[in-house]
């Protein structure tokens, strides 16, 4: 077994589902609720291999619908356990409502989710718009670009998740079959080192502590229900420093340091793409190419989309001159994607703001290739020359 | 003679499955009863029975898993000249769309709902299903399933549904025969099919069903709900087939006085156009 830059773990053979049921095993949490839905479904399937095999202590529930998947899930971390799932696309959609439930209760929940088109028509292939229909839902959403950042960051997610500062669900997302079904190779830590960074659960409230007697979910009108979604909204916001640390303590034990964003060579960049998950990786690619042809251009990932990082987005956004947007879900009505749209909200009041342009892409599983990021770079770059922009949004890989 | 339901498309069901019966059969009995294509609607939901709309000539409305029985019931309810059947498995139609099939009863539509019951969920390869037996070992449940198989007949039965039958995807003829029946009932007809799945349940296989499958005899009373619960009860050594429950009773488009008395939508078109002749007249 290859030893990883000098620290502990072991490399394997994984698809993004099994890196994610590996990753689980090693919290081995103590409830996990699920309904098949592909491509979630062979996360799900391994991680009942390691209940089998007496590999976890894990109480594992089948349920008959996503909604009561959740709802379990609710009710196991409200009594105090430490709790996980894993869905996909109308699995997600069919959570709706108790995906608020779960965030104004701050249950710490962690959940994997499989990005899979929204029907209609029926697609079982890769796009944001499951994740991004959820965004507002007041869970913490992490981006993942390959198997490896599935399942670091999912190790880490229960470490925000359960953070006093934080309390709130996490939703860690891969590209389905992309990432869920593509075998990569996957550094894993050892099982005492996982067990040691995650620490021991400590639950706060739990129902099933009887001398404390506590209510979840009470009637709450117009009298408190604001103010408490005012301390919703503070709590979201607060978990940047969290987010931060937990990537930073994450990098010591396994040389992977995580951070809001990732920046690719956006340094000196003019021009730059922005993305979320797989693309990121094909992303890299075109700006390689096109720094070879000499052109400046550089890559923001976002890792971290809810909460919405704006500072820091802001920061590495603003001395550029052109950025391009990628969109892998659309807003039906809105301008542009909800990534564009964030991003142009978040630069506003910025002194000198770049010209930014939006891609829709990728809908229901369909291919992005390095060409057509490339194709965006150099379509930003001529909106920058030209000095105005002509098309605010376009699309990539469409045929039309 | 060309049966006008067929169409030849690619079928994405294993070799040796029962759906390919329950097909076979569904087109026969539309074609026998002298149906036209585009009469008929086929609502179903998501797993692999729900496919079987996209393999004949009729018309599709292929929505979310669980739900097809109502949208099958506003279709029949919009269109009461359409043959309206709601087809999908028993994933679909007894666990997430289990609401549904028990409400749908109460108000009794006059739909025929057929489900592909293999005790296994095959569209996600192999977990257990509302249907599996108790202990029913899978990928997932490794232990074996912990909960108890549902009830279909039992329950349609118990909620005074109109029309209530099993059959078998080894005996075409007579599923032929129940499906005749099923689809020409005014009201709310459930026929559940046994389905072997021949890759994923390897319990409850032809031979298994072989083994323990009868037809219920001319003595037996459909009328009879006491006696029909009792019969749903009956599985294991032995498990019957044919109709269980027959009971007569005002369908919902009968009962709602919008749908008896004032045009359906299906009307809609015409009496816009009647109201503009009207009032176009005065201009004339």
């Amino acid at each position: 077994m290859a030893k990883v830059m000098g620290l502990t773990g072991k490399v394997m053979g994984l698809n993004g589902n099994a890196a994610v049921a590996y990753a689980m095993k090693q919290i081995n949490p103590d409830v996990i609720a699920a309904y098949p839905i592909t491509p979630q479904t062979d996360c799900v399937e391994r991680f009942a291999e390691y209940v089998s095999e007496g590999l976890v202590n894990t109480q594992f529930v089948t349920v008959e619908s996503e909604h009561s998947a959740m709802s379990a899930c609710i009710g196991a971390a409200a009594a105090g356990g430490r709790v996980m799932t894993a869905t996909a696309a109308n699995g997600l959609a069919l959570m709706w409502e108790m995906l608020y439930i779960a965030s104004s209760m701050r249950l710490p929940i962690v959940m994997m989710v499989t990005n899979r088109a929204l029907s209609g028509n029926i697609n079982i292939h890769c796009d944001h718009s499951d994740t991004m229909g959820a965004r507002d839902a007041g869970w913490i959403q992490l981006f993942s670009e390959n198997a490896q950042e599935a399942y670091d960051n999912i190790i880490q997610a229960v470490k925000i998740a359960e953070d006093l500062e934080v309390r709130l669900p996490v939703m860690v997302t891969q590209d389905g079959f992309i990432i869920s079904h593509a075998v990569e190779q996957v550094k894993v830590l050892d099982d005492d080192l996982v067990q040691e960074f995650v620490g021991a659960y400590k639950p706060a409230y739990p129902l099933l502590d009887v001398t404390h007697p506590v209510t979840y979910g009470p009637l709450d009108l117009f009298d408190y229900y604001f103010e408490h979604k005012r301390s919703q909204i503070e709590a979201i916001d607060n978990c940047f420093p969290v987010i931060r640390r937990v990537g930073e303590e994450f990098g010591k034990i396994s040389g992977r340091k995580y951070d809001l964003l990732e920046t690719y060579k956006l340094e000196d960049a003019e021009y730059v793409v922005v993305a979320l998950g797989s693309t990121c990786g094909t992303a890299k690619e075109a700006v390689n190419l096109l720094r070879e042809k000499g052109k400046k251009v550089g890559l923001l990932k976002i890792r971290c989309f809810r909460p919405f990082p704006k500072e820091e987005i802001i920061k590495a956004l603003v001395p550029r001159r052109g950025v391009a947007v990628l969109d892998r879900s659309v807003s039906f009505g809105g301008f542009g994607g909800p990534v564009f749209t964030e991003i142009r909200s978040a630069l506003c009041d910025a002194p000198a703001r770049p010209f930014i342009i939006d891609f829709f892409y990728g809908l229901g599983g369909r291919d992005i290739y390095v060409e057509d990021i490339e194709k965006a770079l150099l379509q930003i770059e001529d909106v920058v020359q030209k000095g105005q922009v002509d098309q605010y949004i376009g699309y990539l890989g469409l045929r039309e | 003679m060309d049966n006008p339901f067929d169409l030849s498309s690619d079928i994405a069901w294993c070799p040796g499955c029962g759906n390919f019966a329950i097909l076979k059969a569904l087109k026969s009995t539309l074609s026998e009863l002298n149906y036209e294509p585009h009469e008929v609607v086929l609502v179903s939901g998501i797993g692999q029975a729900a496919k079987i709309p996209h393999y004949l000539r009729v018309n599709v409305f292929n929505g979310l898993h669980g739900r097809s029985i109502p949208v099958a019931f506003a279709v029949k309810s919009a269109n009461p000249r359409l043959v309206v059947i709601a087809e999908s498995g028993d994933g679909c139609m007894y666990g997430e769309g289990g609401n549904h099939f028990v409400h749908a009863i109460r108000r009794n539509p006059d739909i025929t709902v057929i489900v592909h019951n293999n005790q296994v969920y095959g569209l996600t390869k192999g977990q257990a299903s509302p249907t599996s037996e108790e202990g029913f070992v899978s990928k997932v449940q490794t232990l074996g399933s912990l909960s108890a198989p549902f009830n279909p007949l039992s329950i349609a039965i118990a909620q005074d549904a109109s029309f209530v039958a099993r059959g078998f995807a080894g005996d075409i003829e007579k599923l032929k025969e129940i499906l005749k029946q099923a689809i020409t009932w005014p009201g709310f007809a459930l026929v559940d099919v046994l389905q072997p799945c021949v890759t994923f349940n390897r319990v409850n296989t032809y031979t298994w069903y072989r083994e323990r499958a009868y037809y219920l005899d001319v003595q037996y009373d459909p009328e009879d709900r006491v006696k029909a619960f009792e019969k749903s009860l009956e599985w294991g050594e032995k498990i019957p087939l044919g109709i269980f429950y027959r009971h007569r009773k005002p369908t919902y488009q009968e009962k709602f006085y919008a749908l008896v008395s004032y045009p359906h939508l299906l009307y809609r078109e015409r009496a816009v156009e009647e109201v503009l002749d009207r009032e176009l007249q005065y201009f004339q």
